[in-house]
């Protein structure tokens, strides 16, 4: 839950701002039922047992997103790839979403598939096999022609727009994830009892002087 | 043996919770009247239903919104553009967007609590330049109301002594975040002040009410409390006088005349159920919102009143404006690889742009403020979303440490114009259409005239110049005009006034000074329907006055007995 790994949970930082004594404000059932409220969120998220069974993306396309994510956004020396962040499960979700507009829903359904489905028309169509089955010489050089919006060459246009919004997705399943959270070192959400406004080493920094 | 019991009769029936609504039952709850709340929503406590301190991850949206919370999932407001069973339509040519509130507390769930009160100019703009209409009362009418009502619920700013502006009784503001104290350098050397916003959030505990934790999570309604929401702040006093009833799920269908014409009640439908209600009432106050209270009162029609209630002038539904709105994002290359920090701070802006141009020099009449965006904020769906635009694109370790240098390196410029009435802007209710209720249902018409289009030019070249001196770039070229410069869809800023406005003469509108309808004595308006002009301000503060002044008005009639 909220703050874990920052020693203070949700239930400190409210008694701390003051608002757990005012039992008539926050009593304890009523924290309980705004946890209740996030776990109903998450009872509609992807089962944490089991081999993940994807609601949206066929086993194929499923193979060609863990791929091409952990293309997008590889391990380094700060964070794990995209696909240990959960990231296809994220926009597995996404795709499926069944609260989502229906219409929007569906655009973005065929333009990910779609997509998908160019990918391996073009690896097929320049080394006779899919995305997945290829080499990672072969990715690399899709890939290149597809994902630098200022050098791509007529007729490659919606792959790379394709590869656009997918990057997009990729981008908003790992740095919100707790992995993504934390290596972009976010300090937020969190009890501030007095705010200080911008610390003095970034003032001087940005060779600011507040007045 | 059959028992009658005589149908009660309630001193006030108030339709909606919002800010005008809430207002109004305080003020006659704690006057002494018996008060039944009418809201179309269900029941919610920010204490108990708040998505406070939850993280992205808590959820698999991630935040993402959806059709029934456009701002975000962990966002409070319930309700939307797009409510299932409940349509509004647009007249060809026109577009419009209007969103609702469906909960306790209608949209003050939703707002961005930036509380600025209307200035001496704004109420009395034809005299100055000719455009739109004169209201009934001016600065001085609402400055008590203000003053109080900044006491009442706690607002933080700064008195700046600016004629238009006016002084209020603020809380300290807090500190400037880092890119908040960037734009103001680059603003200084433009002749464009920055100055403290003017927020409802407290920074000092007011009452039982503790200060504010700088988690900067406003729009998902605050659990402490120490923001303003109807809910939070205004139900808990007018509750402990034991004479407010409140009724959620209670959707208006009209109000009930009496043969005289006069209100004698509002109908409405259970939404549990489905079934047709009505509670009789002495007096009615209206705070649905601008547009519904006017799509109630079209729909109230009788032998008295053939064109609806208090529409014998029938400037029901005219008037209607919103505000200007022009968006400008841009990347500030100054702001990248900062050391991390915290830079949430309260819900919104901790700076802002005041109006502060002279229209002798332009080619538009009136003004607009500029609320401001940007920093270290907590990460959501759509994180990042577009950075190719400036990075250039790409994938790999080198995209993911772009994704870290970028962050926070963004800023971004809202401007928020006045909208003069004009006559091609208006609702009416829809001929054909009803919602799932059976409610005929409004029809909108909308088109921005040549003065907002040129004030929306202003904003982007100004916005532009900033960015400019900032050494920051914008990735979308500037719109022209075949675009409306980037200006806003007619609702999608969510301030809609003027349907049922206020003036001295029943013929050229519904209410006169007091918020009283000019053709039924005991029926009164307390949201933004009276409002007779759209300043750039976001219109709360006012509704909230104006609704003190109203409710306090009600109170000392029906201690004359005049009601």
């Amino acid at each position: 839950m909220s703050g874990e790994g920052k020693g203070i949970d949700r239930r400190e930082m409210l008694r701390r701002s003051g608002a757990l004594p005012l039992a008539g404000l926050l009593s304890p059932e009523a924290l309980r039922s705004a946890h209740l409220h996030l776990a109903r969120q998450q009872a509609t998220a992807p089962a944490g047992k089991g081999p993940f069974q994807p609601a949206f993306f066929t086993a194929h396309e499923w193979a060609t997103v863990q791929r091409l994510a952990d293309a997008i956004l590889p391990a380094d020396a700060r964070s794990p790839a995209a696909s240990q962040a959960g990231v296809p499960e994220v926009i597995d979700f996404v795709l499926a979403d069944p609260l989502a507009e229906p219409k929007e829903r569906e655009t973005l359904q065929t333009q990910v598939r779609g997509g998908l489905a160019w990918l391996d028309r073009e690896c097929a169509g320049r080394f006779g096999r899919g995305f997945v089955d290829g080499t990672e010489a072969e990715r690399t050089a899709v890939l290149d022609a597809i994902a630098f919006p200022a050098r791509v060459v007529a007729g490659l246009e919606a792959g790379a727009a394709f590869f656009a919004t997918f990057r997009d997705l990729v981008a908003s399943g790992f740095w919100t994830s707790r992995v993504g959270i934390e290596d972009l070192q976010y300090r937020g959400n969190t009890y501030v009892a007095e705010w200080t406004g911008c610390p003095k080493e970034v003032l001087s920094r940005l060779g600011l002087e507040e007045r | 043996m059959q028992v009658l019991v005589p149908p009660r009769t309630w001193d006030v029936c108030i339709v909606g919770s919002g800010a005008g609504g809430g207002m109004a039952a305080k003020v006659l709850a704690e006057a002494g009247a018996e008060v039944l709340l009418l809201e179309a929503g269900p029941p919610w406590d920010s204490a108990r239903d708040s998505a406070m301190f939850a993280w992205p991850y808590d959820s698999p949206r991630r935040g993402r919104g959806h059709r029934g919370k456009p701002f975000g999932e962990f966002d409070g407001c319930l309700g939307g553009w797009d409510i299932p069973g409940e349509p509004y339509t647009v007249a060809p040519g026109s577009q419009f967007n209007w969103f609702r509130g469906r909960m306790l507390g209608g949209r003050t769930n939703h707002w961005g609590r930036i509380s600025l009160r209307f200035g001496p100019w704004d109420f009395k703009g034809k005299s100055r330049d000719g455009f739109g209409d004169d209201w009934p009362i001016g600065y001085q009418d609402l400055k008590p109301y203000y003053d109080r009502l900044d006491e009442m619920v706690g607002i933080f700013g700064t008195n700046e002594g600016l004629e238009n502006e006016p002084d209020g009784v603020f809380l300290p503001p807090p500190r400037p975040r880092c890119y908040e104290l960037l734009i103001q350098k680059a603003c200084r050397g433009l002749g464009i002040p920055v100055i403290p916003s003017r927020l409802s959030i407290l920074t000092r505990p007011k009452g039982e009410r503790p200060a504010c934790h700088y988690c900067s999570q406003c729009g998902r309604g605050c659990a402490t409390h120490s923001n303003f929401s109807t809910p939070s702040v205004l139900l808990p006093p007018a509750l402990a006088t034991g004479k407010l009833t409140v009724q959620t799920g209670a959707m208006a269908r009209e109000v009930t005349t009496d043969t005289e014409g006069r209100a004698s009640g509002v109908s409405y439908v259970d939404t549990a159920t489905g079934q047709d209600r009505h509670v009789q009432a002495r007096i009615v106050v209206l705070a649905a919102s601008a547009c519904e209270t006017a799509r109630l009162l079209l729909n109230s029609r009788s032998p008295r009143h053939p064109n609806g209630l208090a529409n014998a002038s029938r400037a029901v539904g005219r008037y209607l404006t919103d505000s200007v709105g022009v968006h400008v994002g841009a990347h500030v290359p100054a702001l990248m690889d900062l050391p991390p920090h915290n830079e949430d701070g309260v819900g919104g802006m901790h700076v802002y742009i005041p109006w502060w141009l002279d229209n002798r020099t332009l080619d538009f009449p009136r003004g607009y403020h500029v609320e401001l965006g940007g920093g270290r904020g907590m990460p959501y769906f759509g994180f990042l979303h577009g950075l190719d635009r400036y990075n250039g694109g790409g994938y790999g370790r080198k995209l993911k440490d772009d994704y870290r240098r970028y962050y926070g390196s963004f800023v971004g410029f809202s401007g928020r114009g006045e909208c003069v009435p004009n006559p091609d802007s208006f609702c009416e209710l829809d001929p054909t259409v009803v919602d799932r209720w059976g409610i005929p249902v409004l029809r909108f018409h909308w088109k921005w005239s040549d003065a907002e289009l040129k004030q929306a030019r202003h904003m982007q070249r100004t916005f532009r110049r900033i960015v400019e001196a900032m050494g920051g770039t914008v990735a979308e070229p500037e719109p022209g005009p075949e675009t409306g410069y980037g200006i806003s869809t007619g609702g999608e800023i969510i301030h809609e006034f003027g349907t049922v406005r206020m003036g001295e003469s029943p013929r050229t509108s519904v209410l006169n000074s007091w918020c009283q309808a000019h053709d039924c004595r005991n029926l009164f308006v307390a949201d933004g329907g009276p409002f007779v002009s759209n300043p750039h301000k976001n219109g709360t503060w006012t509704i909230l006055a104006l609704a003190m002044r109203t409710a306090e008005h009600i109170a000392e009639e029906r201690r004359k007995g005049n009601l």
